[in-house]
């Protein structure tokens, strides 16, 4: 598995990212900058770390979206490559035109900054073969812009397909308003590209793998990575 | 040759930025409001003095970057 982690101006997740491939993989993945035309040879696995790429200027990863290296990026996921927005990364994948819809502002127009469950809708994608379908895992979100929307025939596509990874639940695996903290459609937290490649998600696994910050529960999507 | 370039949430999109200020207006006694929608202006100096070839660039501007045209739409005055 050869990850690249790719770095925009603002991104400050970057750090975390890299920790929790390197503890999957075993290697420390290349960090490479925006500005960058090609992809390292060989890249199985790019990965967009979360922060405020542009500072969020205009909108969003709408600056980022549209960065030299989205072109490669966008060529790499086109091959069947693999694809992780964390975040801002997947603001800068919805941005750059590589998932459907848009994060808007929270419901409650706050930055919202807790542990979270979630449950994972499927587990037989290259991102969460190491979880079980319906399995709750708690881990970290950290946005003021995490409210998924698209338009009613996108939302009936995703859903019809398949296509959602991660639902905002409770501890039981309740989805409803209440276990919704952002005000997403359908308590979307994370979605699929339609060959299942490209993964954007709002919360953070790459903070909940390490026992000494309170759960593990975010390491098993790199597991999964892995054995991809 | 100036122009603006105004984006605004489509319509049906919720706009909770828009819905607070509403109801800032409301609290501070400004009578009469029944809403507010809330959106960008972007006024842009442009090098060209042909107005079809500025309406080209700015639909461009606008498609590219400027709006996300999932939720938003795009209105341009050359002025």
């Amino acid at each position: 598995m050869k990850a690249v982690v790719v770095l925009f101006p603002g991104s400050n997740r970057e750090g975390d990212a890299v920790r929790a491939l390197e503890m999957a993989t075993g290697k420390k993945p290349q960090i490479i900058w925006h500005a960058e035309t090609e992809l390292p040879a060989g890249t199985d696995l790019v990965l967009l770390p979360g922060g405020f790429s542009y500072g969020d200027y205009l909108r969003c990863g709408a600056i980022a979206g549209r960065a030299a290296i989205m072109d490669a990026v966008r060529a790499h996921a086109a091959r069947g490559g693999l694809v992780l927005g964390i975040c801002n990364g997947f603001q800068i994948l919805c941005e750059g035109g590589l998932l459907p819809g848009v994060l808007m502002r929270n419901r409650d127009l706050r930055f919202i900054c807790k542990m979270q469950n979630l449950r994972v809708e499927r587990a037989d994608t290259a991102f969460t073969r190491a979880y079980s379908k319906g399995q709750v895992i708690k881990v970290a979100i950290a946005h003021g812009e995490g409210n998924y929307e698209a338009d009613e025939e996108t939302i009936k596509r995703l859903e019809g397909d398949g296509r959602v990874a991660f639902r905002y639940c409770d501890e039981s695996g309740l989805v409803n308003d209440a276990t919704n903290p952002n005000g997403s459609t359908n308590g979307i937290a994370g979605i699929y590209s339609q060959k299942m490649n490209v993964l954007g998600m709002m919360p953070h696994p790459e903070n909940l793998i390490d026992p000494l910050v309170g759960g593990i529960d975010g390491a098993g999507l790199f597991k999964s990575l892995i054995a991809a | 040759m100036k122009a603006r370039v105004t984006v605004t949430l489509k319509n049906g999109v919720l706009d909770p930025q828009g819905k607070a200020i509403e109801g800032a207006l409301k609290s501070f006694g400004i009578e009469g409001v029944d809403s507010v929608r809330q959106g960008k202006v972007f006024d842009i100096e442009l090098s060209t003095q042909d107005r079809a070839q500025a309406e080209t660039l700015l639909k461009a501007a606008c498609e590219k970057l400027l709006a996300n045209t999932v939720v938003e739409n795009y209105r341009v005055e050359i002025v």
